[in-house]
């Protein structure tokens, strides 16, 4: 861990001339071993930047290191930024602190880039004909791409080839989601509207006086919140990967509005995994922040989480849900309908998207999506890219 | 950072703990974390981050510090679309208006001319300036500022607040720089309705609140309402932390259980049994269905 000490420590000379003075004494330099904390917080997730450590440094300068409450506070408080963190950062803390008391070993998770995806693959055999015939085979190819592609649109996102989804992968990206927009309290200028005293007063006062112009304002529109919900249960699995991709397209879009979540037999938020702009590297974000991947679904028990710690607090008043889900639900179809129904009276509208709804012979018999169906205002389909274009824009309508 | 000179305020505290028995003088039970992370919000003068469930003492403790250090409490209440003018500083449209139409009429009856660049420079006197909570804040000295439920705002105003917050000063156009003889102690709260931008995030010291343990809330009750017995402050103590294992809409916090104590007491209510409880729960639960609730496990809540 020294070489994380060093390299860090060349940015704080001024927190570390702080500490110096008092290392001096008892001749021993803390400075590498907290910093070499911090890195291990990093590792286990927690945003620890230079100058987050910088304000440790300084936080404990004020206090006595020697103290280990005082040495936890500080790092508490400088160090995180979310109520998530501060689990790790006590395991973390237990761990390279008291490691004699058996604290649990730090989750060191693995920080290394995922390889940058290979995107655009139309075909997998056909490169090497391209120097043969400048101009034939070329234009024959892209017309059997784009007919190819108009296809892909329709196909089922679970029946497709591994190079069927690399080429979805590069539709996704170029999905374009428009925010749904909901008209504000808060007027701005406008041609039309109600009088706007304030502008014709400073109006006049430019012309010494004189009114010239009634200047008038009319509401704002501002972007309503969006939130999704993405079932990563066993029977989702064929279209988690998909799915997924598209919160990601949807968050990149709109990143002050949007939250992210994924239900399974628990909720996990992954919005700020999804924030990331490189596509392959979100996900794997979101990968490993999801636990319960492709296990069972209690879809009544994730959603009270979700309305409970985050829809009843605001992130669904007034917005559009959109459900991701099959409706197999394997708790009780009550806990679910009670729960949609508390969801129903905050949200704006919520909009069930189920894979199977549009395919032949659907009918929604489902334990779950029986118990869900009055409380939603929409129940899509969702098992292709078109259904997905169909859902972008009934959400930018919503 | 690490300035450590506060020559304005009362007494600076030197430690931790010492700022904990003045936060107790006050009537504010503080934690050594929430005494530690006040502490170091006034040494490093970083505005103080405070997240937590509803009701655990968030705006009580911007309101404790500023009896602590004798300082002016000025508050910034956020909502949707709040922007600079209602934050910082707006002029008086009217009394400007008025000023130009008295001085019109005084060099008429005069009859003498109006100096132009004279009459405009009179219009952007301090005295026409609306100082808003943040300018009040930069000009009052010591004071704390509170900027509650900063999530209610939106993130272009967020924006706006890091640069204030990092500068300690802002600049009028008309009148110049206004930079604060000695940084206002800035205490921003939130109810995660949203997540705020990291980069605001990051420029301050972040503290999450939890519900008091049972012995601190007991003793919540008893120094925010002094004719409590402490019989029933331990009852109210520990049926709320019951309560709050429940998995309520709306678990009670702190201010909840101070607002039941102080029900009960109004009530005459010596101990706390069945009959009390049941007629005054609306004091501490704001749901139906959670009265509902807890109504039909009332003597397990109470046990």
């Amino acid at each position: 861990m020294e070489g994380f000490g060093t390299g860090l420590s060349a940015g704080l000379p001024a927190a570390l001339a702080g500490l110096g003075r008092d290392d001096a004494r008892d001749g021993t330099d803390p400075v590498p071993g907290l910093v070499g904390f911090t890195a291990a917080l990093r590792h286990a997730g927690l945003p620890v930047t230079t100058d987050r450590v910088a304000a440790f440094l300084t936080a404990l300068d004020e206090l006595d290191v020697t103290s280990k409450p005082q040495t936890y506070w500080a790092g508490r408080l400088t160090l995180c930024a979310d109520p998530d963190d501060i689990g790790r950062y006590d395991a973390a803390f237990e761990a390279w602190f008291e490691p004699s008391r058996g604290g649990r070993p730090v989750q060191v998770q693995d920080q290394r880039r995922p390889p940058p995806s290979q995107l655009a693959a139309l075909s997998q055999d056909g490169e090497p004909e391209r120097d043969q015939d400048p101009d034939g085979p070329e234009i024959a190819r892209l017309r059997v791409a784009a007919s190819a592609t108009e296809v892909l649109r329709h196909r089922d996102l679970a029946e497709l080839s591994a190079a069927e989804r690399e080429h979805l992968r590069a539709l996704l990206a170029l999905l374009r989601a428009e925010p749904p927009m909901r008209s504000s309290r808060r007027r701005r200028p406008a041609n039309r509207g109600y009088p706007d005293p304030g502008r014709t007063l400073r109006a006049a006062l430019r012309n010494h006086g004189e009114i010239r112009a009634l200047h008038r304002r009319a509401p704002r529109r501002r972007p309503r919140r969006v939130v999704l919900l993405i079932d990563v249960s066993g029977s989702m699995a064929p279209y988690a990967d998909t799915l997924m991709r598209f919160a990601h397209v949807v968050v990149r879009r709109m990143p002050t509005t949007v939250e992210a979540f994924t239900i399974g037999t628990r909720l996990t938020r992954i919005t700020r995994e999804l924030g990331h702009r490189d596509a392959e590297r979100a996900l794997s974000a979101a990968g490993r922040a999801i636990p319960d991947w492709s296990g069972g679904t209690k879809l009544g028990d994730a959603l009270r989480a979700f309305v409970d710690r985050w829809g009843q607090r605001g992130a669904a008043r007034r917005a559009v849900v959109v459900i991701f889900s099959d409706g197999w639900e394997r708790g009780e179809p009550t806990v679910l309908a009670e729960q949609l129904g508390r969801l129903r009276r905050l949200a704006h509208r919520i909009i069930w998207v189920n894979p199977h709804a549009g395919k032949d012979g659907y009918a929604p018999i489902q334990g779950g999506i029986v118990a869900a169906l009055p409380h939603l205002d929409e129940l899509l389909a969702g098992h292709s890219l078109a259904t997905l274009e169909r859902l972008l824009e009934v959400m930018a309508h919503a | 950072m690490g300035n450590t000179d506060h020559p304005q305020h009362r007494a600076a505290p030197t430690s931790p703990a010492e700022l904990s028995d003045a936060l107790s003088a006050t009537g504010y039970l503080a934690d050594q974390g929430l005494a530690t992370a006040a502490f170091l919000a006034l040494r490093m003068n970083r505005p103080l981050f405070c997240e937590g469930e509803p009701g655990t003492g968030k705006t009580a403790l911007a309101q404790a510090m500023a009896e602590v250090l004798g300082a002016e409490l000025i508050r910034l209440q956020c909502h949707e679309g709040i922007d600079a003018s209602q934050a910082l500083y707006d002029w008086d449209f009217p009394r400007q208006l008025l000023h130009l139409r008295a001085l019109e009429a005084a060099a008429g009856a005069a009859e003498e001319r109006l100096d132009a660049e004279a009459v405009e420079a009179s219009l952007y006197d301090p005295r026409f300036l609306i100082a808003r909570p943040v300018l009040r804040a930069l000009q009052t000295t010591p004071s704390v500022l509170l900027i509650d439920e900063v999530d209610r705002a939106d993130d272009e105003f967020e924006a706006f607040l890091l640069e204030v917050l990092t500068e300690h000063a802002v600049t009028i156009p008309e009148i110049g720089e206004v930079r604060a003889k000695q940084p206002p102690l800035v205490v921003l709260t939130s109810n995660r309705t949203r997540e705020v931008h990291d980069a605001l995030k990051r420029r301050c010291l972040y503290l999450w609140l939890d519900h008091p343990d049972l012995t601190r809330e007991i003793a919540i009750l008893r120094s925010r309402l002094p004719g409590l017995p402490e019989r029933l402050a331990a009852q109210v103590a520990a049926a709320v932390r019951k309560m709050r294992q429940l998995e309520l809409l709306k678990p009670p916090g702190v201010a909840e259980s101070l607002d039941w104590a102080q029900a009960l007491q109004l009530l005459g209510a010596r101990e706390l049994d069945l009959d009390v409880a049941a007629a005054s729960l609306g004091a501490v639960l704001k749901y139906r269905e959670d009265a509902d609730r807890v109504r039909a496990q009332l003597d397990a809540v109470m046990a």
